[in-house]
């Protein structure tokens, strides 16, 4: 028996995560491009090298379940199944975005995905997540939470009081951490005396463990579990996911804080590379296999940014919507 | 209960009382409806308004909190978007500032940054205020800060018909409402129609009226309003006392309307002068109304100090009913 065969819950589709992690790298890519050329402006913060979460992560959830993200969200919500026209067109502003616009890149919302953001202040969407899933066990509904933020956010006291809150009353969440060892410019051990981020959760009195953030289908079956654990009432899990970005932290960053070769010592544990050897290895993936599915996203991508472009802007006079309900005149 | 001369039929109780009593319909009222915060269960709330709900509703409707005011007010958010209708209580104004980015960057923003698609019912009761010698860090009135934001509504019941009404109100709007309490009243009677219900959020009322001179007040500043007007009226002078109920959305409308009738103004507010919120009103009259004016705006408020502990330093520090006659003295020399 092959080793992906043996090792995977039947439900892992690799080839599917492969797809999805090369649609999260091109997509980011382009919106480099996209960003350099002014048409999308603010803070863009891109997650390449880190596709494997947001591939692994998303894909062991089901429809009813819900997401709660950071500002690093353009894979988890392409993940989620948001059309990637719609998150191009609330990075360039218009009201076919998927957040009518007013978001931008780091709010990137889809109510009925049960995608609830795109959150900027750090650990600020541990709370929410924690809420969603009280009113899951509320009202009784077998769904789940998955909330993702980064290394950084556990150093905030939201991430503790939460992680307390949902262990003392057992929901139905799963916190991921998306452990790329930097808080913007600062490195895990520079802002922690205790670096083991899942023996720390852990200290809470819930399952936490440490999982390869690099392998597209380790996430996946790790958060396959957490879910499951957590869905049947055993209370939340957390994960932390060891991973890296590729690229700076924002386009604004220019990266001083990190050495060149450990950078490099990390691309070489590219997770697209990895999964896609591994699947050729396999036999599960041809010759030009690869560059069908880079070609297809790509191809994916100049529709959706031209359906974007065409969307239009929202008028002034509108300006003060979407702040209280809006009672009809 | 009595009956007025007028054949209204009315019942005598406590602000605490008619707080619970607004707590109780609205948990029997909707399943969806939950109660959480620090020591409202089993303790029975801090200032003793949720006493007895616990064992009335059970645990998972009444739901002791650790202190965690920013998990439990931003768990309490969640649970609004997954449909449920959480009543938050934060111990006081001054806790409640452990919570500000889940109230100020989550609740007042998701629908905005949702482009219309989310929105929060939440209801977060605040206890708030001064008038019982607890010092600097429980006794403040914060409720302005809280009113600058938009895409919250602040509301500070002053009489006991809205501290009995506007919870079910406030539960009504599919916005985040904050309702403030003031812990000084919780102990006072008041008159409550015994048909009263649900009360309008949106607009002041003139809680005596008059031709004189307008005299703003809301919350812990409305009692000292109407001491004072009661004076004046004594020597001759009719004030007309507007509580102005709802922080924001400001109703700026009744105000306007009472100066153009008394063109003379004192605000009385038991935050501090610099940028509370009849700080708002002033600005707005004379934005819209300074023509109306026969004298310069007089201002009663809080002095520039953290809330001391002595009653008499309390005391000298806040707002009296003397204090707002003078004020209107100069208004009307």
């Amino acid at each position: 028996m092959s080793k992906l065969a043996s090792e995977r819950s039947v439900q892992t589709d690799p080839q599917a995560l492969l797809t999805t992690m090369i649609r999260i790298r091109r997509l980011e890519e382009r919106c480099a491009a996209l960003y350099s050329a002014g048409a999308i402006r603010g803070f863009l913060h891109l997650c390449v090298g880190e596709e494997a979460v947001a591939a692994g992560v998303l894909d062991a959830l089901g429809p009813d379940d819900a997401v709660v993200s950071t500002y690093r969200e353009h894979g988890h919500a392409l993940a989620r199944g948001i059309p990637m026209a719609a998150l191009l067109a609330e990075m360039f502003g218009r009201t076919t975005g998927c957040s009518h616009g007013r978001g931008g890149s780091m709010h990137l919302f889809d109510a009925a995905r049960r995608f609830y953001g795109g959150n900027a202040i750090v650990a600020g969407g541990i709370p929410l997540a924690t809420g969603l899933a009280l009113a899951d066990r509320y009202r009784d509904r077998p769904w789940v939470t998955a909330c993702l933020f980064g290394d950084g956010a556990v150093a905030e006291g939201e991430f503790h009081e939460s992680l307390n809150l949902a262990a003392l009353w057992r929901l139905p969440v799963v916190f991921c951490c998306e452990n790329n060892r930097y808080a913007m410019g600062t490195a895990l051990e520079r802002s922690h005396a205790e670096t083991d981020l899942a023996l720390r959760a852990g200290s809470y009195g819930l399952r936490a463990w440490a999982v390869d953030g690099m392998d597209a289908v380790a996430v996946r079956e790790a958060t396959a579990l957490a879910v499951d654990t957590a869905r049947t009432g055993a209370g939340p899990c957390f994960l932390e996911l060891r991973t890296y970005r590729f690229r700076a932290h924002s386009m604004y960053d220019a990266d001083r804080y990190r050495d060149r070769a450990e950078i490099d010592e990390w691309k070489d544990r590219d997770p697209i590379d990895r999964l896609a050897t591994l699947l050729t290895d396999e036999g599960l993936l041809g010759a030009g296999g690869r560059a069908a599915l880079e070609a297809a996203a790509d191809a994916e991508i100049d529709e959706a940014v031209a359906v974007a472009e065409a969307g239009p802007i929202e008028p002034v006079e509108d300006l003060t919507r979407h702040v209280t309900t809006e009672v009809p005149a | 209960m009595t009956v007025t001369a007028a054949g209204s039929a009315t019942r005598t109780l406590t602000f605490r009382d008619a707080f619970g009593e607004g707590l109780r319909e609205a948990l029997a009222a909707d399943d969806r409806v939950f109660l959480m915060g620090e020591d409202v269960g089993r303790y029975g709330g801090c200032f003793g308004v949720s006493q007895g709900l616990l064992d009335e509703f059970g645990p998972e409707r009444v739901r002791d909190t650790p202190l965690s005011e920013s998990a439990f007010v931003g768990a309490g958010i969640g649970a609004a978007l997954g449909g449920t209708r959480p009543i938050v209580e934060i111990m006081t104004v001054n806790f409640a500032l452990l919570a500000l980015d889940q109230i100020v960057n989550t609740a007042a923003t998701l629908r905005h940054m949702s482009g219309g698609q989310l929105n929060v019912p939440l209801v977060i009761r605040i206890p708030t205020g001064p008038g019982r010698q607890l010092a600097a860090q429980h006794s403040h009135t914060l409720e302005g800060w809280f009113a600058h934001v938009p895409g919250l509504r602040v509301v500070t019941p002053a009489t006991v018909t809205d501290a009995r009404g506007m919870l079910a109100s406030a539960l009504a709007d599919p916005d985040p409402v904050l309702v403030f309490e003031q812990i000084a009243l919780y102990g006072a009677s008041g008159d409550l129609p015994v048909t009263a219900g649900p009360v309008d959020l949106d607009r002041a009322a003139i809680r005596r009226p008059g031709h004189d001179v307008t005299v703003v007040g809301y919350g812990g500043s409305l009692a000292p309003a109407l001491a004072a007007a009661e004076q004046l009226a004594a020597g001759g002078v009719s004030a007309e006392v507007v509580d102005l109920r709802t922080l924001r959305p400001l109703d700026s409308a009744t105000v306007l309307e009472s100066v153009a009738r008394t063109h003379r103004l004192v605000v009385v507010d038991n935050a501090w002068r610099s940028g509370g919120p009849t700080a708002e009103v002033v600005a707005r009259v004379a934005e819209q109304a300074l023509d109306e004016l026969d004298a310069a705006i007089e201002r009663v408020a809080a002095a520039e100090v953290p809330l001391p502990y002595p009653r008499h330093l309390e005391e000298a520090a806040l707002p009296s009913a003397d204090r707002v006659v003078a004020a209107a003295r100069r208004a009307l020399a």
